[in-house]
């Protein structure tokens, strides 16, 4: 490890990034991204990759199946909204329980391999439960419909008004839509955040690592790895429970395609993409994919000609053909050359980035010391 | 946890500096200029937006492409330019160029056909670009989520290709509106024409697509054919996509059944009906009679799909290029002299929609959700390709002429696959309004 830790450090690294969070809607608007419901979204899949890496990051288990764990957060949140009412604390720590066992009963079968093996298990797995909610467990998912909230359902401590409002999660009158909903995102955020830099720390956190350096020592010396292992899984499941109950506090629709396996690809994509192993990079990875699949994928002819107009017109037709291809219904294909990129050059992911110019700063004002300001993490 | 071991001074000072930020930044919102207009998204500078909501990737994005291009066809005619394309047929004439003084313009989206993606990118145009509408989607699935989330954001969803019965249905809303057909006149349309040619004799075995649509469909289906004497042998659901139906579509032969209906859509229809016709079922003689397939909700696009295999299959479909009325040579034309080929239903649909839209803004001088509502609702009007239609205010759904149509034995060019065998005029597929539930609720204009 190249940067110095102390818990002074960390609570002001903490301090800077929780005002960095609830000064986005400022900071973000330029960039075209200051709207809540991509601000929201930048917090649940920040949320989801953050628990993510605390498996991957820091065990090196990689799980192909962690798509499953937000599905059934999101299942729990709509059914306590249907049974309980629109209240989204209730939802939220149902959806914590619900999919913390659902990890223990995974993790337990799954952790029984490592490497190659697990992925594939887990993979299998959340497969198996996206069939279940497509198309077998039609009468408690809806199927390909989704499930939402109805007018009928019993919502038993939803008070007399309430139950004529809006289908809308509040808490004690606030409506989750809008800012609202991203401020309670943003704050759900920073307290998994808090507790993922106390896991960093912590001893728990270093035995972590050590599972991911060298299981084979670690078992010379006496130490089961497996207790470990299944906490990390569990506590990364309880995670992505939260993050797919803020899915639908925000939005109160639960859909099956939320655990199809590209789902459990793309938050593997957003770790990797921002820094596995670092504190902040996930939640880079994370808002970096979300900004270009509502932004880029928004641009059309009509932008395009808008954004190259001050060219002449010889060039730019071309100009605007070359790059329709790269936005629109083509913006995967930017993020699988951005992807590219950044692993072949920057195989730490965002965060090495950040950090390299970083230690480019520090050098030409004469210090040797190697600490990337963002990236204390690691 | 450490929170318990340490000293509490230097803590508690930082983390109600957090709080306190927070605090500071809460009220913000509520000052926001985004609530003070007298709806949601009130356009104040020269153009409007519009919402074009459609799936560019995944199972239907050629149905989505087909839909934006008619939205693109229809922002130009709305805005004066072209050569009007439907406006010139259509039976008010209230539109001359613009919209209530302001030009169109429009934002795109693609849903991928996912509810949740389809959600996103329609509050992206609703928080970000300011859209007053949304339209488009070409799943029952993702036009129900839509359609709830711009009643609870406020403004105005006009419905693309979308046949279940609960989009306007038990999952109706007061700002959602419907021009496609759905099963219910579906089945009321087809019956007859089944009748005629295959008797009142006959056992049927469903495939249908797991979500709403199919289920919906299966029902319409069942309900008339049984009506009219039909047993239904059994109904078997296949997952979504499932992209090989060899499995289900083996128990059909042992099942007695002498009909197969395929309640399949997109490239589900294509493989499931190339599958069952590679298995020789319409070679067969099941208790003295031919095997037939009838596949209910029909698309040229998917006809394009299947090839060969759709000759002498029967479907209904909401519109259809080869129709000879004013309103769709019209659109014929327009959109085939701006991309070379025939437009699609799912086009046809999109672009009645926009304008109808446009129409109902501009007579009711303003583009408050609730106005526009309340000048769609019951409204009639012809010259659209469908013959005199009827937004019915009850439900929002539009009621006109239902088009039962055949795969051509004898096809002379790609895009002519389907003929017409009948038009089924609309006083035959009405039904009563309460007939399938639902409530719509009030108008919300997110004010």
């Amino acid at each position: 490890m190249t940067s110095k830790t102390s818990p002074m450090r960390d609570w002001i690294f903490f301090v800077v990034f929780a005002i960095a969070v609830l000064t986005m809607p400022i900071w973000l608007a330029p960039i075209g991204a200051g709207y809540p419901d991509l601000l929201q979204k930048f917090m649940i899949y920040g949320l989801f990759a953050t628990g993510f890496n605390l498996l991957f990051g820091l065990t090196g288990y990689l799980s192909f199946g962690h798509a499953a764990f937000l599905g059934v957060g999101s299942y729990s949140a709509v059914w306590t909204f249907k049974l309980l009412g629109m209240n989204p604390v209730p939802a939220a720590i149902v959806a914590v329980i619900t999919s913390g066992i659902f990890a223990l009963l995974i993790g337990y079968v799954s952790l029984r391999r490592s490497g190659i093996y697990f992925s594939i298990l887990t993979l299998a797995f959340a497969q198996m439960s996206y069939n279940l909610a497509y198309s077998v467990l039609t009468p408690i998912t809806n199927g390909e419909t989704g499930l939402r909230v109805l007018r009928t359902d019993p919502r038993l401590f939803d008070s007399s008004n309430a139950v004529d409002g809006p289908l809308i999660a509040n808490l004690f009158g606030i409506e989750m839509t809008g800012y609202a909903g991203f401020y309670f995102c943003a704050i759900v955020l920073l307290i998994a955040f808090f507790i993922a830099q106390r896991i960093f720390r912590s001893p728990f956190g270093i035995m972590l690592r050590a599972v991911k350096t060298n299981q084979n020592r670690m078992n010379y010396t006496g130490l089961n790895p497996r207790p470990y292992t299944l906490a990390a899984f569990v506590i990364s499941g309880m995670y992505a429970g939260l993050a797919g109950a803020l899915l639908c506090i925000t939005d109160p629709l639960a859909g099956a395609e939320r655990m199809q396996w590209t789902a459990s690809g793309e938050v593997v994509l957003m770790t990797i993409l921002g820094g596995a192993g670092t504190l902040l990079g996930p939640i880079f990875g994370a808002a970096l994919i979300k900004y270009f699949e509502n932004i880029f994928s928004a641009f059309n002819d009509q932008t395009l000609h808008e954004i190259f107009g001050f060219l002449p017109d010889f060039i730019e037709v071309p100009v605007v053909s070359v790059t329709s291809l790269f936005v629109g219904e083509g913006w995967h294909l930017t993020l699988g050359v951005l992807f590219m990129l950044i692993v072949i050059f920057l195989p730490g992911g965002l965060m090495e980035g950040f950090s390299r110019i970083g230690r480019l700063f520090k050098r030409s004002s004469g210090k040797s010391e190697s600490r990337g300001a963002a990236a204390p993490a690691d | 946890m450490s929170l318990i071991r340490k000293p509490l001074n230097r803590r508690s000072i930082l983390r109600a500096g957090a709080m306190g930020g927070a605090a500071l930044a809460t009220p913000t919102i509520f000052t926001s200029g985004a609530w003070s207009a007298g709806y949601l998204n009130e356009p104040t500078g020269a153009e409007v937006v519009l919402g074009f909501n459609v799936p560019q990737t995944g199972a239907y994005a050629d149905e989505g492409a087909d839909e934006l291009r008619a939205y693109q066809l229809a922002v130009k005619h709305l805005n004066g330019e072209g050569d009007g394309g439907l406006l010139n047929t259509f039976s008010s004439k209230e539109l001359q160029g613009g919209v209530n003084g302001k030009k169109v313009a429009y934002v795109t989206g693609d849903t991928q056909t996912k509810s949740d993606a389809a959600r996103a990118s329609a509050k992206r145009m609703i928080e970000k670009d300011g859209a007053v509408m949304i339209t488009g989607g070409s799943s029952s699935g993702v036009a129900i989520a839509v359609q709830s989330l711009c009643q609870e954001a406020g403004v105005i969803f006009m419905a693309g290709l979308t046949h279940s019965n609960d989009t306007t249905g038990k999952d109706k809303r007061k700002n959602g509106f419907r021009h496609f057909f759905n099963t219910e006149m579906s089945g009321a349309a087809l019956a007859p024409v089944l009748k005629n040619n295959y008797g009142t004799d006959r056992k049927a075995y469903h495939l249908t697509a797991d979500y709403t649509w199919g289920w919906s469909q299966e029902e319409s289906i069942k309900k008339y054919t049984e009506g009219m004497g039909w047993e239904t042998t059994a109904a078997v659901r296949t997952p979504l996509g499932a992209g090989d139906f060899s499995q289900y579509i083996t128990p059909v032969l042992n099942s007695g059944a002498d009909v197969l209906v395929l309640n399949h859509y997109g490239k589900d229809m294509v493989n499931s009906l190339t599958q069952a016709v590679q298995f020789g079922l319409r070679d067969k003689q099941v208790n003295g009679k031919d095997f037939v397939i009838i596949v209910p909700l029909y698309s040229r696009l998917m006809a394009q799909g299947a090839g060969e295999n759709v000759k002498g299959i029967f479907g209904s479909t909401n519109w259809h290029w080869s129709l000879q009325d004013e309103g769709s040579k019209a659109f014929v034309k327009s959109f085939g002299q701006e991309y070379g080929f025939p437009p699609s239903q799912a086009a046809h649909t999109c672009y009645v929609q926009a304008l109808l839209y446009a129409d109902a803004a501009q007579r009711a001088g303003t583009f408050d959700p609730c106005a526009i509502a309340a000048a769609l609702e019951g409204f009639e009007f012809d010259g659209m390709g469908n013959g005199p239609t009827l937004y019915r205010a009850d439900d929002h759904q539009c009621f006109k002429d239902v088009l039962v149509v055949k795969g051509k034995e004898n096809p002379t060019s790609q895009f002519d696959l389907l003929e017409v065998v009948e038009v089924t005029p609309r006083s035959q597929v009405e039904y009563p309004a309460d007939m399938l539930g639902g409530e719509l609720g009030t108008c919300n204009n997110g004010a």
